[in-house]
């Protein structure tokens, strides 16, 4: 059969080591960090370098398959899960970071370079890379473009687009293009980059990146406030953006999220409390000592029952890392964990807030809700069993509604985790005829075959 | 019944949801980067061998047998999935429905398992033996000769790491009961364990002085038997439960304040005998309070308030510290055995850099998978040698042989030293300081 043909072509471009086809070797490809979503590929195939991921990809055009790219496979909306009949272009082994250049605050790596890693290595040269996604320890940076993630800082430091300055991508005719520079200002043409920053793998696959880098804050304070209801920690946040202050961190986390949170790493988070709010502002020590002293006023008079002040850097991180692991935490109450990323205008959080809250009820569904709250950036999680349909019909019926009344409020249906599988259903009610049309062109121009990640973000 | 992956509760595979936070803290994912070989990946195999998807057969038991069960993951996971139980119950599967191919390796698990480690008394007859052959000169004799070309290939590979058998074993060093001598304040056993008891039994003798010096009366039995960690670890949870039955009538766990374990991997088994014993009637009530009786000798010295030895003329040494995978991660255990480190005065304690990430001892991994063991043995000892440290504390006897080998390898002189060791010797000085005075 040709099946093997073609096999056989890819172990001659990465040599038999880095192609694996056994049930038992691809089985553990066919899902990413999205909960429900399967499918095995029909081969993984691991390229060492730009010239072998355009000789994959010319290989997958002349023989008609669908190619799906992966870094570490944590996506959540479904962007590296396979399609039927796919090959995986993994780009794990591309992992070096490749120079910091501290003159110019810029650091270069390939696309499977580890998110942390990239920080680590700029870290050494006094400088930062702020786009902080929860899964930053394990996430490659070619998928938090592929994505455009955000994190915990977006708020003051913005997304990943904001840092990205020049890419290396192979578009799906297998040619390779270097998109945008490593100036501070460049407007020579379109701003090609931008289409490909957030496109979920369905334009190009990107496979080196020039991001930008700023010097570390010298100082900052982390301050944990406590509520006894919801509803005043989300006015606190539109009180604190309201007032003109622009905290790096503003992270809300719900009663549920709290107690599974404290479950996991045990650092006296208040179980008893309705939620919660990590705040955090950076910068010079006296902007930061007089923007934490008003957001605890701020705090304070929206009903903050108690504040606490991490004593040093090391206190920070561990509230810190607690809140990045609010989203697998919450796996510990129910087998299924369907998490959104809703997003509201600030000024409409509480009304967001409690919106989630009555619809679960109203479903009868376990729902924890946490998020980043000073972007508006909600992580609505439902906890249910995939194997009970007609709870997984009532989530459905419940995120329509979450996902329709978020657009009546402004919003977007994915603030950072892109729409991949999981949110396809939404994008034309959210983006218009119009604006789906286009979106669809352009994909139609650069792929007319369909090749790369078909079926992401639009039929 | 003790389980197998195909009797095991689904919940514990659904407990996974996939969002990779383990991986870069998995030793396998780490050198591999191939999903298969990561805590999600295993787990996904799982659970498609229960659902019909894959079967149980030799890639599948490859797999498992790669695994080191280090449990990093457990410590990484915030969905809180019980990887220990998984991956036992795992290897159960595969014992019974693969192991039976290899005639060389089901030798050698009848041989260890089913024979030496049932059999106390028998264990200890061939461990004088073989210190016989290793004192005696023969080995040096059959080295030089290499008659060990005449072993079969499987025995000839395992012969050089055959641990020096120790001088004493714990019974002929240790009173059956002891008592401190000021006040008993507190009632309690010591598990002299296997390998620690016939390689390390002077590691037994230092837990007992620490306890004594500490108010507590011990109990050690003479003749102890194994606690079914390898054969739960390893597929062979029947054993493993008639072991624990043995262990809760040699010990009473009613009679005792504590019962102390002094080896990480032992310790992570024997702290839940009641998931073992959960159908046995008679057994199932006893093994609860077993477990909540069972204390790691760190965990259990930091609970009652471990005196600080006197200081004494003794000049400073700097100490680093490797956490074994199954105090830190089976155990959770991570903050008390470095307290008591800094309660010796003479103690100058540096960190290690990756303190608990795997040695590559693992069990019996460094005679399965010989290769990935040396790697990760080769990572520790370039990481213990950048402390600059003249002594390693580690508290569990699979660790110390393995870094032993690795450090003197390449010509390291560093000592390696249990916490509990260090803690005696500082006790220890107290009593020659005050009998010069």
């Amino acid at each position: 059969m040709s099946s093997s043909a073609w096999i056989n072509e890819l172990v001659d471009i990465v040599g038999q080591d880095h192609v694996l086809t056994a049930k038992i070797d691809i089985l553990p490809y066919s899902f990413d960090g999205t909960a429900t979503l399967k499918q095995s590929p029909l081969a993984v195939v691991f390229p060492a370098n730009t010239a072998e991921v355009a000789a994959c990809v010319r290989l997958a055009m002349q023989h008609e398959i669908a190619v799906v790219t992966r870094g570490s496979g944590t996506g959540l909306s479904g962007g590296s899960v396979p399609t039927p009949n796919s090959l995986v272009i993994c780009l794990v082994r591309m992992d070096a970071v490749l120079t910091v250049d501290p003159e110019n605050l810029t650091v270069r790596a390939q696309a499977g370079a580890i998110t942390q890693k990239i920080d680590d290595a700029a870290g050494e040269h006094g400088l930062f890379y702020p786009p902080d996604p929860g899964s930053i320890k394990i996430s490659t940076i070619g998928g938090n473009v592929a994505e455009n993630s955000g994190g915990l800082r977006g708020l003051k430091y913005g997304v990943t687009r904001d840092y990205v300055m020049e890419l290396e991508v192979v578009l799906p005719d297998a040619s390779i293009v270097r998109l945008g520079n490593s100036c501070v200002k460049d407007v020579a043409g379109y701003s090609l980059k931008d289409l490909f920053i957030g496109s979920e793998g369905t334009l190009g696959i990107v496979t080196e990146v020039l991001l930008k880098l700023l010097p570390k804050p010298e100082a900052r304070r982390t301050m944990l406030a406590t509520y006894a209801r919801m509803e005043d920690a989300a006015e606190t946040v539109s009180a604190i953006i309201a007032a003109r202050i622009i905290p790096c961190t503003l992270e809300f986390l719900d009663q549920t999220t709290i107690r599974c949170v404290e479950d996991f790493c045990r650092i006296g988070l208040p179980t008893d409390a309705a939620a919660l709010l990590l705040m955090e502002t950076d910068g010079h020590p006296a902007a930061v000592a007089d923007e934490a002293e008003r957001m605890e006023a701020i705090a304070r008079k929206m009903g903050a029952s108690s504040i606490r002040v991490a004593k040093d850097a090391n206190e920070a991180a561990v509230l810190a890392t607690a809140r990045r692991s609010a989203f697998s935490a919450l796996a510990r109450l129910r087998p299924t964990t369907i998490l959104e990323d809703v997003t509201v205008p600030r000024n409409q959080l509480a009304t967001m807030v409690s919106f989630i809250n009555e619809v679960a009820a109203r479903y009868g569904l376990m729902v924890g809700t946490f998020g980043h709250m000073g972007d508006g950036n909600l992580h609505p999680t439902f906890l249910a069993d995939e194997k009970d349909a007609d709870e997984m019909k009532r989530v459905h019926l419940a995120l329509n509604e979450i996902v329709t009344r978020t657009i009546e409020l402004g919003g977007t249906i994915t603030g950072e985790h892109g729409v991949g599988l999981a949110k396809r259903e939404w994008l034309a009610q959210q983006v218009g005829d119009a604006s789906l049309s286009l979106m669809k062109l352009v994909k139609h121009s650069l792929d007319p075959c369909n090749l790369l990640n078909p079926g992401k973000i639009f039929h | 019944m003790p389980e197998k992956l195909t009797t095991i509760d689904y919940s514990f595979l659904q407990q996974c949801m996939h969002c990779g936070m383990c991986l870069p803290t998995c030793p396998t994912y780490d050198l591999t980067k191939r999903e298969r070989h990561g805590p999600r990946g295993r787990i996904a195999l799982m659970r498609a061998v229960v659902d019909g998807e894959l079967t149980v057969d030799e890639e599948f038991s490859k797999e498992m047998s790669y695994c080191l069960g280090c449990l990093a993951c457990q410590t990484a996971c915030p969905a809180g999935v019980d990887y220990a139980q998984l991956f036992e119950a795992a290897r159960a599967e595969v014992a019974v429905q693969q192991g039976q191919n290899n005639t060389a390796s089901r030798f050698w698990r009848w041989l260890t398992l089913e024979v030496l480690f049932m059999n106390p008394r028998l264990l200890r007859g061939v461990a004088r033996m073989l210190r016989i052959y290793q004192k005696s000169g023969i080995e040096n004799i059959v080295r030089k000769m290499r008659l060990t070309k005449l072993l079969p290939a499987s025995l000839r590979n395992v012969e050089p790491l055959a641990p020096r058998i120790g001088e004493y074993f714990s019974n002929e060093i240790i009173e059956a009961h002891e008592k401190p001598l000021g006040k008993t304040s507190f009632r309690v056993a010591v598990l002299t364990g296997c390998v620690q008891d016939l390689v390390f039994a002077n590691i037994n003798r230092d837990t007992v002085d620490v306890l004594l010096a500490n108010g507590c009366a011990v109990d050690t039995p003479p003749l102890q038997g194994c606690c079914g960690s390898l054969h739960g670890h390893n597929g062979e949870p029947t054993l493993a439960a008639e072991l624990a039955r043995a262990m809760i009538d040699q010990f009473p766990p009613k009679k005792y304040d504590a019962i102390i374990s002094n080896a990480g991997g032992c310790g992570s088994h024997l702290r839940h005998y009641s998931r073992l014993l959960a159908d046995d009637p008679q057994y199932a009530e006893v093994s609860k309070i077993w477990d909540s009786k069972l204390r790691d000798i760190h965990e259990w010295l930091a609970e009652i308030g471990c005196r600080a030895p006197l200081p004494s003329n003794e000049s400073s040494m700097v100490v680093t510290y490797h956490e074994s995978c199954h105090l830190a991660h089976g155990q959770k255990i991570r903050l008390a055995p470095v307290s008591l480190l800094r309660l010796i005065p003479c103690v100058s304690l540096v960190e290690l850099n990756e303190s608990a990430w795997c040695c590559g001892s693992a069990g019996v991994y460094s005679i399965t998978q010989p290769e990935t063991s040396d790697v990760l043995l080769d990572r520790k000892v370039r990481h213990i040698l950048a402390t600059g440290a003249s002594i390693l504390a580690t508290s569990n006897p699979g660790c110390h042989l393995q870094i032993e080998r690795g450090l003197r390898a390449a010509g390291s002189e560093i000592e390696i030293l249990q916490p509990v060791t260090l803690l005696a010797r500082a006790y220890r000085r107290e009593q020659t300081s005050s009998q010069t005075l």
